[in-house]
């Protein structure tokens, strides 16, 4: 009615340019997280994988040449790469598992309504608001047993014959990083979890309840099955951060004592930093790329089938 | 209703996570406010007997602390408003078009969260000293910010997800344009989303360490991170200024935490950590 | 208010064509039901009407308007959805002078459009209260009178009366029906409830695999069905349709199943199988012995009649009747097909035979 002047029009003129503007739309929003991502991580991972090819160590001005594989026959001769190969699997598996049964009970008891939830919510999950470092620092110092309570905490649970720094045991070592991870990993776990079980229609639980199921029937068969696409992309997410994550370990032990604790990503740290040979420490870095594309492509395709059952 | 049993054993396990959780945060607390000279002799007592805030005094007047944390709320501010708008642009993008090439930039996002971050180091220092941008806060916010963005991106997808594709299209047929729609409808129910990631590219940048050394050598461009190993490598360690500006640190990333964490559930209830 | 010209639209996701080809018009002021089931194409064909889906050929004008490339806000009509897409942070008024205020209509003009729409729907007690505060009936309500402030050139439904239970939807059928009578506005509605087409349409278009099938009034689609489908999706209980044959006979063609003679048919129609569909309500029973003998299968009482579903030769068969006989599983019943109140389609094309 308001729009009879309008009626009488042809098509309009830019009609072509509404459909190209329609069709480049989501390139422009997507625009500025690729075009960052694209100039200062995949540009600089591109330059870093060349560095693996070359003999670059800094301040060495007679290096930079290209070397080929050179450096990957290296690591394969390396014995501290194959102990940090193998360190980093003990550290990553345990961390995850704990992180991820840790982080489960703790959504599974706030998925309920209880009094106090949102106060006890808020204060369990504060851990990770904190630096990594700086609780790397703040555990070091609390397994000290001059100035710090858990060696006593520890004898007095009869898991130690006398109060002794963790940190300096070769064999329990890498206890100490653990526990700093866990400590600060949990709340990640915690909450993608507790939001995967809030998104649990509540009437199946009543349905199965009606049926008879049981708790630990009921878990297994609703929230498990539900869970699983969560738990499969948080797990592998985690593992990944946590594969490369050197700065408790670099914080806590440097690796020591005698290269106990030294993992991957600590020892590409050292390489770098140390000895500023970055040419080695990027073809160990290419090596860990590698290794984690094909655990994360593994995981994905189990994902894929899990999903796939439902 | 469960039987008071199951509650104990609820309430007993809670209680473990939270002393878990805060034990250490009490313990740097402790730490922080104990005087030099009871440092090591009261080590591995619950409470010192006598307690002083010098250390926070000895931070705040005589060290380069303020200035470090100035840097860190400038940067982790400025990389937390960056981030997000970046991500949920493009987090929006992903919720509600289909368009060619988003499965690899899918791909290309996780493979960003695959490496070891130390490989990158030296390029991007090559990248950023020509332009200027070492030793600066600026390179350290355009830097964080593209570190970010990968994971933001997913968060705010999830956010965008649980919003229903109707209201848009209502609004549009309402006479709004794509934008109006997103602006005057989205927008206002995305907030708990846009909070949640504020905090938590907030709370990573805040802590970041390795970039921070490498990038920034000189004081005025340091962040506190970077300020708190330098009481470390000193040679007179002083554990005590080091756990004060630890606390100091702390408090700003520990309250914006507190309140947006119950957003992060929320919104990630709607949708795609699963998808 | 708008007549809605629709031509030759083709519309496909990817390489799956949702819509194949649809030529309609929507005279002004007409309530027009696109039905059918789901994935026939009808929603699709709503969006494309409505802007939100960009056609692949053909074209569609709006009031001779050609609005192929317009984007929704230029095309002026309101659309009611399905979950009614309230928008949860605004109250009820700012829900429905949203349209008002982006188009930034003076603040006594949207005050009275307000206030005509509240008092229409019976919203005025609501009007500050978020929608979350709403039941299902007044959220639709709400999402109504959303629609009907603006006065657009035309309103959309999307399967408006969907979420809502049985009780208050037949209320829902009957107020929108009378808003439709008051304002005379031109109206799509997609539902694939065919008694919500048949009780609230002008012109029903029934939608199959992205094919119109047929246009037409109510009675005309259900005494007329152009062909299987249509037959059988649009009446409660639906129309029976049994394996017959057309055959030649002493006393003409008639149509048998098995070895019973149902109907007399016309003389010019073409001997061999057909499907016979029988609307259940039009088939009377007899007492065994006259007419085609067959046998009570199951009795269904519903209060205003009986559904009765018999055995003819081994062919299942409901029959509607309102009258309450004492027939038990088991009995042997007779029934008659008055002439003119059946239909015959042609088995491989379910095509409606002409007689």
């Amino acid at each position: 009615m308001t729009t009879l002047d309008l009626s009488a029009s042809p098509a309009p003129p830019h009609a072509l340019l509404r459909r190209i503007v329609l069709k480049a739309e989501p390139y422009l929003y997507c625009f500025p997280a690729l075009f960052l991502i694209a100039a200062i991580m995949l540009v600089p991972l591109i330059v870093g994988l060349s560095y693996a090819f070359r003999d670059l160590v800094l301040l060495d001005p007679a290096s930079g040449d290209y070397i080929g594989l050179t450096h990957f026959g290296e690591i394969w001769a390396d014995a501290n790469f194959w102990n940090a190969l193998q360190n980093t699997a003990i550290w990553t598996i345990v961390c995850v598992a704990l992180q991820f049964g840790l982080g489960l009970t703790l959504a599974l008891l706030l998925n309920q309504p209880f009094r106090g939830r949102g106060l006890i919510q808020a204060l369990v999950f504060l851990p990770w608001a904190v630096p990594s470092f700086l609780s790397g620092l703040n555990w070091a110092w609390m397994f000290n047993p001059v100035i710090g309570p858990l060696p006593y905490v520890f004898q007095a649970l009869g898991l130690m014959q006398t109060p002794d720094n963790i940190l300096s045991s070769p064999d329990h070592a890498i206890w100490g990083p653990i526990i700093a991870m866990v400590w600060w990993g949990i709340p990640f776990f915690a909450i993608t979890l507790l939001a995967a079980l809030q998104s649990i229609p509540k009437d199946i639980y009543e349905a199965a309840a009606i049926d008879g199921a049981g708790a630990v029937e009921r878990f297994r068969s609703i929230t498990l099955p539900f869970l699983a696409p969560t738990m499969a992309i948080t797990v592998l997410l985690r593992t990944v951060w946590i594969a490369n994550s050197a700065d408790l370990i670099v914080v806590m032990t440097h690796g020591g004592p005698a290269d106990s604790t030294q993992i991957l990503a600590s020892y590409i740290f050292t390489q770098a930093f140390q000895r500023l040979d970055f040419g080695y420490a990027s073809a160990l870095a290419a090596v860990m790329l590698v290794l984690l594309l094909a655990y994360a492509m593994a995981l994905v395709a189990v994902r894929q089938t899990l999903l796939a059952r439902h | 209703m469960r039987n008071p049993g199951y509650w104990i054993f609820h309430y007993g396990l809670l209680a473990l996570f939270v002393v878990f959780a805060l034990f250490p945060l009490f313990w740097l607390f402790k730490v922080s406010i104990t005087p030099n000279d009871l440092l090591y002799s009261e080590g591995v007592r619950i409470w010192p007997s006598r307690m002083s805030f010098d250390h926070y005094g000895a931070v705040l007047r005589h060290s380069d602390f303020p200035l470090f944390f100035r840097n860190s709320v400038i940067v982790s501010t400025l990389t937390a408003f960056f981030s997000t708008i970046f991500a949920a642009a493009g987090g929006y993008a992903f919720s509600r078009f289909t368009f060619g090439g988003k499965l690899w930039i899918v791909g290309l996002l996780l493979v960003t969260q695959m490496f070891p971050l130390v490989m990158i180091v030296a390029p991007i220092f090559r990248l950023l000293a020509p332009l200027g941008l070492t030793n600066s806060l600026t390179g350290l916010v355009i830097v964080y910010t593209a570190f970010n963005v990968p994971f933001a991106v997913f968060l705010m997808q999830s956010f965008f997800d649980g919003i229903p594709k109707e209201l848009e299209e209502a609004a549009m047929m309402d006479g709004a344009s794509r934008f109006q729609a997103l602006l005057q409808i989205i927008f206002p129910l995305t907030l708990p989303g846009i909070a949640a990631t504020l905090g938590f590219v907030f709370t990573a940048a805040w802590s970041e360490l390795l970039f921070a050394l490498m990038l920034n050598s000189s004081t005025a461009a340091s962040t506190f991170p970077v300020g708190l190993l330098a009481f470390v490598s000193k040679f007179s360690v002083d554990f005590g200024q080091m756990m004060a500006a630890g606390v100091l640190a702390l408090i700003p990333v520990c309250v914006f935490f507190f309140f947006i964490q119950r957003y992060l559930v929320q919104g990630l209830t709607a949708g795609a950590v699963k998808g | 208010m708008a007549s809605i010209d629709i031509a030759a639209v083709r519309k496909s996701y990817g390489a799956t064509p949702v819509l194949r080809g649809i030529d309609l018009t929507i005279a002004n002021g007409e309530f027009v039901v696109l039905v059918g089931p789901s994935g026939c194409g009808k929603s699709t064909l709503l969006r494309l009407i409505a802007g939100l889906e960009l056609i692949d050929k053909g074209e569609i004008r709006i009031g001779g308007r050609r609005v192929n490339d317009l984007p929704p806000k230029d095309r002026d009509l309101a659309m009611v959805f399905q979950s009614y897409a309230l928008y949860p942070h605004m109250s009820v008024r700012d829900n429905m002078s949203y349209a008002l205020r982006l188009r930034k209509t003076p603040k006594e003009k949207i005050a009275a459009a307000l206030k005509g729409a509240s008092a229409k729907l019976g919203l005025d007690a609501l009007i500050e209260r978020k929608p979350r505060a709403l039941s299902g009936g007044q959220r639709q309500r709400v999402a109504m009178g959303r629609a009907i402030v603006r006065d657009p050139q035309a309103f959309l439904f999307d399967e408006p009366l969907s979420n809502l239970d049985a009780r208050l939807r037949e209320q829902m059928r009957f107020e929108i029906k009378k808003l439709h009578r008051d304002l005379g506005a031109t109206s799509v509605y997609v539902t694939h409830d065919q008694i919500e087409a048949m009780t609230m349409a002008d012109r029903i278009v029934a939608m199959n695999e992205g094919v119109i099938q047929q246009v037409g009034s109510p009675s005309d689609l259900y005494d007329n069905p152009a062909n299987l489908f249509v037959a059988g999706f649009i009446g409660s209980p639906a129309m029976n349709f049994l394996q017959a044959r057309t055959v030649a006979g002493p006393g003409g063609m008639s149509v048998t199943v098995g070895q019973a003679e149902i109907a007399k048919v016309p003389p010019a129609t073409p001997t061999g199988p057909v499907v016979l569909g029988l609307r259940p309500e039009r088939i009377t029973l007899t007492a065994p012995g006259q007419g085609a003998q067959a046998a009570v299968d199951l009795v269904e009482p519903t209060g205003l009649g009986m559904i009765v579903h018999l055995d003819l030769d081994g062919q299942q068969l409901k029959t509607f009747t309102t009258e309450r006989l004492p027939l038990k599983a088991g009995e042997r019943v007779g029934l008659m097909v008055p002439p003119g109140s059946f239909c015959l389609f042609a088995p491989g094309t379910g095509e409606r035979l002409a007689g």
